[in-house]
């Protein structure tokens, strides 16, 4: 299966929590989004399907 | 840090009903490194900072939200780089998600060259957001009309420009900001374009109820010094305001009388 995390594309990613556990070892300040959409932090286990575009986000400096 | 008010009644700066000590309101962008935006943040007396939402990057030393904490300061999550409603608002859920906070600033900019704010798009992204419970704090040109559409929206307060964001030209359109301020029943938070700390004065002394800067501190040459001047000019400003400054003469008026004046 093959899934797009943080623009680059992965293989051997089953679930949200394993994106976001690929990227960084935080939990928290960190939101994740599949196609889009925010998955909140009580469906992390939710697996992930062929094509999806996860995105694994946190706090930078900003105005 | 309180305002040197000599104990004139000074209301706290309140929006969404949580009160602050501080009437500026310190963006995090642009900081060379951590240790220097902690010495601002703790310099600006500020007790609430935005931080904007990026990917995850695996090689960063350190989070910024380390410092946020550190300083025992409020987390203000921005929208800043979308362009349309609908990524600003996908973004503030993901915001809401990360940080455990309604609170939004609004920024739904119309391109990069002026990175002015798309008012169709921030109206529109503004009513869904107030909509899904979030306090929205939009980040708003700085127009009258607009601000009332955002304040009858459901905004919590509204954030219009001095100038374009990162160019320090301070407050370009007194006369509107006055109007804003002069009609808004929400706090009106002068946001962008402030480079010195007489542009935050004067913003305060036009009525604003705060100031949101980050360039003009991150990247002045000594951070925390400009932030101990943004501190001092956003009091100066507000007990100028309240102070009620003399109108504006055309012709000198004598603060010494003629009156016994002696014949010589």
């Amino acid at each position: 299966m093959k899934i797009e995390l943080n623009g680059e594309a992965r293989e051997g990613i089953a679930t949200v929590a394993e994106a976001i556990a690929a990227v960084t070892e935080a939990r928290r300040g960190i939101a994740a989004a599949v196609n889009g959409e925010v998955v909140p932090r009580s469906e992390w286990d939710r697996p992930l399907t062929d094509g999806d575009a996860v995105e694994v986000l946190t706090a930078t400096q900003g105005g | 840090m309180e305002p040197q008010t000599f104990g004139r009644t000074d209301p706290a700066l309140t929006i969404a009903g949580k009160s602050f000590g501080s009437r500026l309101i310190l963006g995090t962008g642009g900081a060379a490194n951590h240790a220097q935006l902690a010495e601002a943040i703790t310099a600006s007396g500020t007790e609430l900072v935005t931080v904007a939402l990026r990917r995850v990057d695996p090689n960063a030393s350190g989070s910024v939200l380390d410092v946020i904490e550190k300083c025992g300061v409020d987390i203000l999550p921005n929208t800043a780089g979308c362009f349309t409603a609908e990524q600003a608002v996908r973004t503030a859920r993901l915001a809401r998600e990360a940080f455990a906070t309604d609170w939004i600033k609004l920024e739904v900019i119309g391109d990069e060259d002026t990175l002015l704010p798309d008012p169709v798009e921030l109206l529109e992204a503004a009513e869904i957001l107030v909509r899904e419970g979030f306090t929205v704090l939009p980040y708003t040109s700085d127009d009258p009309i607009l601000a009332r559409r955002l304040e009858e929206t459901g905004c919590a307060a509204v954030m219009p420009l001095a100038a374009p964001i990162g160019t320090g030209l301070g407050v370009r359109n007194p006369h509107n900001l006055a109007l804003i301020c002069e009609h808004a029943n929400v706090p009106v938070i002068c946001d962008a374009g402030i480079g010195t700390a007489s542009d935050a004065a004067l913003a305060m002394e036009l009525g604003c109820s705060a100031v949101l800067l980050a360039t003009a501190v991150t990247r002045a040459a000594d951070p925390a010094l400009m932030a101990a001047a943004m501190r001092d000019a956003v009091n100066a400003g507000r007990a100028a305001r309240l102070a009620g400054r003399i109108p504006k003469r055309h012709l000198a008026k004598a603060s010494s009388t003629f009156e016994g004046m002696a014949d010589l």
